[in-house]
C-alpha cells in the first residue's frame, strides 16, 4: 500500500515540476530538465508499482534489480556489445553506407538509370528486408560476418535513396552559376552538389544507425555463436531471466543513442549552414 | 510514365545479376554432385543444374515464382486456398497482426501528437523521449513482449500486434507533431484575429494541414508494422505467419521456401504501401495540397 | 471630435533577444478616428507591422496603453471588432473561395442562411461574384488577395487592419486593387489601417500618412492628406500628390539620418 501511495505522490510531484517548468521561458536548462525529470519520474513509479502491485519479476523486474544485474554482468554485456555492435553493426554500417554512397555517385552520371533506380530503391527501402537474415546467416555462417551482411542490405537502400535525392537537390540557378564558371562535372560535384547533398546524406546516415542495430540484433535470432546481444536476449527470455534481458536492452539503448548522437554531432559540425540546423541554435 | 523504361531497365539488371549470382553460388554443389556421380559437366549442364537445384544456396526467380504459385494459386484451384500449407493462409495471419498493430499504433500516435502539440508540459517532457526511443532498437524487446504476454495468458494475434503497434507508432507521432505544427505563424494569427477556440483551430486548420505529413508517416508506419509482425513471429516457435515460414525454412535449409515467404512479404508490403499511397493521392488532390 | 477608434498613448514594445533588447516601438502616440484611412510607412524594422499587430492583440505592448473601440485590443479581438488582412492571401487550398470566406463566419457561429447571404455580399463587394465554387489555386494572385479581403470583410467589423496586403503583387495589379480598395472604403465607411512600404500607394490611399523610423521604432511625422475623398488614378500626376510624396520622402530621410 505504501508503495502505491509513493507512486501517486511521485507522479504528482513530477507532473507539478514539469508543469511549472513548461510555464518558464524555454531555455537550454528547461529543455534538459524537463525530459530528465520525466524519465526519473517514470523509473521511480515503475519501481513503486512493481513492489506495490507485487508484479512477478519474471513479468517486469524493478529498475533497481535491472541495475544490480547490469553492474553484476558487465563482462558478459561487454562481450555481447563488442560482438553485436562493434563487429556486426558497425562493420556492416560502414560497408553498407559506403557502398550506397559510391553507387549513388557512380550512377549520377547516367540520369536514365538514376530515374529507374530511385523508385526501385525507395520500394526496396520499404520492404521487410530483415527477412533476408536467415538466408544471409546460411551464406556467411553464424559469426558476426553474417550479421554485418544483414546490416549492409538493411542500410543500403535508405542511404542510396537519400544520397541520390541529395545530389539532385541543387537549384537550376546554382547549377547555371557553375556553368558560367565553366566548371566541369567533377568540379560541380565536389564544389556544389556534394555539399548541398550533405543534409540528405546525414538523414540517410541517421536512419541507418537504428536499422544497423536492429539488423545486427535480429539476425542473431537466426543463429549465432554463444555471444551477442540478440543471442543473450533470446536465451535469457527462454530462461525467464528478465533482468538480464532488460540489462541488454539498456545496453542497446545506450549504444543506439550514442551512435545516433555521434552522427548528429558530426552533422551539426558539417552542415551548420543548413536552415534545419540554424533554427535550433 | 516516363520512368517506366528506366525502372524496367533496372529490374532487368537486377534479374540478370540474380541469375548470374545463382550460377556462382550454386556451382560448387553442382560440381560436387557431378564428381560423385562421375560425370563431366558441360557449361550448359552447369547452368541448367544451378538453376534447378532442390536446396540451392540461391534459388533463381523462376523457382521462387513456381513455389509461390504452388502454395497460392494452385492451392486455390484445388480448393484448399486456406490450408496450413498455403502462403495465403500465412500471409493472412501476418497481415491481420500487421493491420491490428498498425491501427492501434496510428491511433496512439495521433493521440500522443495532439497531446504534445496542445500541452507544453507534454511537449517538454515526452517529446525528447519519443525521439530518443527512435534511436533505440526497440525490436530487441520483441521476444520478451511475446513471452511476457504469453505468461499473463495473452497469446495469438495480440502480442504480435503489440510489437507492430510499437514500431508503427513512432513515425506517426513524429510526423503528426510536425504536421499539426505545419500551419505557419500567419495562418495561426489569422485564427487568433477571429478569436477562434483551440478546438476550432484544430479541426479547421491544424488537422487539414497535417494530412500530407500523416500520409507520409502512415506509409513508413505500415512498413514498420509489417516488420514488427514478422519479427514477432520469429521467437515463439510460432507455427503460422510469414515469419514462422522464414524460420522453419531456415531450420530445414529450405531456401526456396524462405525466398517465397520473403517475396510474399515484399508483395504484401508493396500492396499495403500502395493502397495508402493511392488514398493519399486521392485525398490530397481533393484537398488541393498537391 | 468624436471618440477615437484607436488610441495609443506612449506605447512601447521591447523584444528581448539574445543580442539584447530591441525597441520595436518607443513612445508612440496616435489617434485614429472613425472613417480614417491611415497608412503606416517606413523602412523595415521601423515597427509599422508591430504596431498593427499590437492593435490586433497579436503582440502585447511592454509599456503605455492602447484602446481599440474604447476597450483593450484583447477585448476588441473577442468582440471581433476588426478584420485583418495579411501579406499573403493565406487561403486554404482545400476550401473553395466561398468556403474560405465562410470560414470566419463558421467560427463565429453565424447561421447557415446568414453565411450564404454575407458570402454572396462580400464577393460582390470585391467583384468576385461567380468565383464562389472555384478553388484558390485556380485564381490569380490578385484575385486571391481580393478573396482574402472579402474574408476580412465578411463579418462586417468596423475596422480593417491591412499588413502590406499588396506587397507581393505586380505594379499593374496593385494599381487596380488600390482603386478598388478606395471605392470599397468609400462605400462602407470603414476605418482602415494600412501598412505599406510604397510611397505612391500610401499617398494615393490615405487620409493620413504616418511616417515611421527605426531603432527605436517611432513616429517621425504624421501627414494629413488634402486630397479629396474621391480619387481617380490620375490624381497621382497632380501637384498636390507630388508635394505630399515629397513630404513623405523627407520624413523617411530624416528618420534615416543616423545611418
Amino acid at each position: 500500500m505504501g508503495w502505491l501511495v509513493a507512486a501517486i505522490i511521485v507522479w504528482f510531484l513530477g507532473r507539478q515540476i514539469n508543469a511549472r517548468l513548461a510555464r518558464r521561458p524555454a531555455s537550454r536548462a528547461t529543455g534538459l530538465a524537463g525530459p530528465v525529470i520525466f524519465g526519473v519520474t517514470v523509473i521511480v513509479i515503475w519501481e513503486c508499482l512493481v513492489h506495490g502491485l507485487e508484479i512477478s519479476p519474471i513479468l517486469l523486474p524493478p529498475p533497481s534489480q535491472i541495475a544490480v544485474t547490469f553492474a553484476g554482468s558487465l563482462p558478459t554485456l561487454w562481450r555481447d556489445f563488442v560482438q553485436t555492435v562493434i563487429k556486426g553493426a558497425l562493420t556492416g554500417y560502414i560497408i553498407g553506407c559506403g557502398a550506397a554512397f559510391l553507387l549513388a555517385v557512380a550512377i549520377d552520371r547516367f540520369p536514365f538509370l538514376q530515374r529507374g533506380l530511385l523508385p526501385v530503391a525507395s520500394f526496396m527501402a520499404a520492404l521487410p528486408i530483415i527477412g533476408l537474415a536467415p538466408i544471409l546467416v546460411m551464406w556467411f555462417g553464424f559469426d558476426w560476418q553474417s550479421k554485418a551482411a544483414v546490416v549492409v542490405v538493411m542500410v543500403f537502400f535508405p542511404m542510396l535513396v537519400n544520397t541520390v535525392e541529395g545530389l539532385n537537390d541543387t537549384g537550376p540557378m546554382q547549377r547555371d552559376l557553375m556553368r558560367t564558371y565553366a566548371a566541369g562535372y567533377w568540379k560541380t560535384l565536389l564544389k556544389l552538389r556534394l555539399p548541398a547533398a550533405m543534409p540528405f546524406i546525414f538523414n540517410g546516415l541517421k536512419i541507418a544507425t537504428t536499422l544497423a542495430l536492429i539488423g545486427a540484433i535480429v539476425a542473431e535470432f537466426f543463429g549465432s555463436p554463444t555471444k551477442g546481444m540478440g543471442f543473450r536476449i533470446s536465451i535469457s527470455v527462454g530462461q525467464l531471466a528478465m533482468d538480464l534481458v532488460w540489462a541488454e536492452i539498456v545496453v542497446a539503448a545506450i549504444a543506439g543513442s550514442a551512435f545516433y548522437g555521434g552522427i548528429a554531432l558530426l552533422e551539426k559540425a558539417l552542415t551548420f549552414w543548413h536552415p534545419s540546423q540554424r533554427s535550433r541554435a | 510514365m516516363r520512368n517506366v523504361l528506366p525502372i524496367l531497365t533496372i529490374i532487368l539488371m537486377i534479374l540478370a545479376v540474380w541469375y548470374a549470382a545463382a550460377i556462382m553460388l550454386n556451382a560448387p554443389w553442382a560440381h560436387d554432385k557431378a564428381k560423385r556421380a562421375g560425370v563431366e559437366l558441360s557449361q550448359l549442364d552447369l547452368v541448367a543444374d544451378t538453376w534447378s537445384q532442390q536446396k540451392p544456396k540461391l534459388p533463381v526467380p523462376h523457382q521462387v515464382a513456381a513455389e509461390i504459385w504452388d502454395t497460392t494459386g494452385a492451392m486455390v484451384l484445388k480448393g484448399r486456398g486456406f490450408s496450413k500449407r498455403s502462403l495465403i493462409y500465412h500471409s493472412w495471419v501476418t497481415f491481420s497482426a500487421t493491420i491490428l498493430g498498425f491501427a492501434l499504433g496510428t491511433a496512439l500516435g495521433i493521440a500522443l501528437a495532439v497531446g504534445i502539440v496542445f500541452n507544453r508540459t507534454m511537449d517538454l517532457s515526452v517529446m525528447p523521449w519519443v525521439i530518443a526511443s527512435q534511436t533505440v532498437p526497440i525490436i530487441a524487446i520483441a521476444p520478451m513482449i511475446i513471452v511476457v504476454l504469453n505468461a499473463v495468458g495473452i497469446s495469438g494475434l495480440l502480442p504480435k500486434a503489440m510489437i507492430s503497434m510499437y514500431l508503427s507508432f513512432f513515425p506517426v507521432v513524429v510526423g503528426m507533431v510536425k504536421g499539426l505544427r505545419s500551419p505557419d505563424a500567419m495562418q495561426l494569427d489569422q485564427m487568433r484575429t477571429w478569436n477562434a477556440s483551440p478546438a476550432q483551430t484544430f479541426w479547421r486548420l491544424r488537422l487539414p494541414s497535417s494530412m500530407p505529413y500523416l500520409f507520409a508517416s502512415l506509409k513508413v508506419g505500415i512498413a514498420a508494422s509489417l516488420v514488427g509482425a514478422i519479427v514477432g513471429e520469429l521467437p515463439t516457435g510460432a507455427v503460422a505467419g510469414l515469419g514462422a515460414r522464414l524460420l522453419a525454412g531456415s531450420y530445414y535449409g529450405q531456401t526456396v521456401q524462405i525466398w517465397s515467404a520473403l517475396l510474399t512479404a515484399a508483395a504484401l508490403a508493396a500492396l499495403m504501401v500502395g493502397v495508402i499511397a493511392l488514398v493519399q493521392r486521392v485525398t490530397l488532390k481533393r484537398m488541393g495540397l498537391v | 471630435m468624436s471618440e477615437p477608434v484607436i488610441s495609443a498613448n506612449n506605447l512601447s514594445l521591447t523584444f528581448e533577444t539574445n543580442d539584447g533588447p530591441v525597441h520595436a516601438l518607443k513612445d508612440v502616440n496616435l489617434d485614429v478616428h472613425k472613417g480614417d484611412f491611415v497608412s503606416f510607412i517606413g523602412p523595415s524594422g521601423c515597427g509599422k507591422t508591430t504596431f498593427l499587430r499590437v492593435m490586433a492583440d497579436l503582440e502585447q505592448q511592454t509599456a503605455g496603453t492602447i484602446t481599440v473601440n474604447g476597450v483593450t485590443p484583447e477585448e476588441a479581438r473577442r468582440q471581433r471588432a476588426y478584420g485583418y488582412v495579411f501579406q499573403a492571401a493565406g487561403l486554404y487550398p482545400w476550401r473553395t473561395i466561398g468556403g474560405n470566406i465562410r470560414l470566419p463566419l463558421e467560427i463565429m457561429g453565424y447561421s447557415r442562411a446568414e453565411q450564404e447571404q454575407r458570402t454572396a455580399d462580400v464577393l460582390d463587394l470585391v467583384e468576385l461574384a461567380g468565383f464562389e465554387k472555384k478553388y484558390p489555386w485556380q485564381l490569380s494572385g490578385g484575385m486571391q488577395q481580393r478573396a482574402s479581403i472579402a474574408r476580412a470583410l465578411a463579418f462586417d467589423a468596423d475596422i480593417l487592419l491591412m499588413d502590406e496586403p499588396f506587397g507581393a503583387l505586380d505594379e499593374i495589379v496593385r494599381d487596380h486593387l488600390n482603386e478598388q480598395l478606395l471605392q470599397l472604403w468609400d462605400r462602407t465607411g470603414k476605418t482602415i489601417c494600412f501598412v505599406t512600404h510604397s510611397i505612391p500607394e500610401a499617398v494615393y490611399l490615405s487620409t493620413r500618412i504616418v511616417v515611421m523610423s527605426p531603432r527605436p521604432g517611432r513616429i517621425a511625422d504624421i501627414i494629413e492628406s488634402p486630397l479629396p475623398r474621391h480619387r481617380p488614378l490620375d490624381i497621382r500626376d497632380s501637384p498636390e500628390f507630388i508635394e505630399i510624396s515629397h513630404r513623405v520622402r523627407d520624413g523617411l530621410r530624416a528618420g534615416h539620418g543616423d545611418d
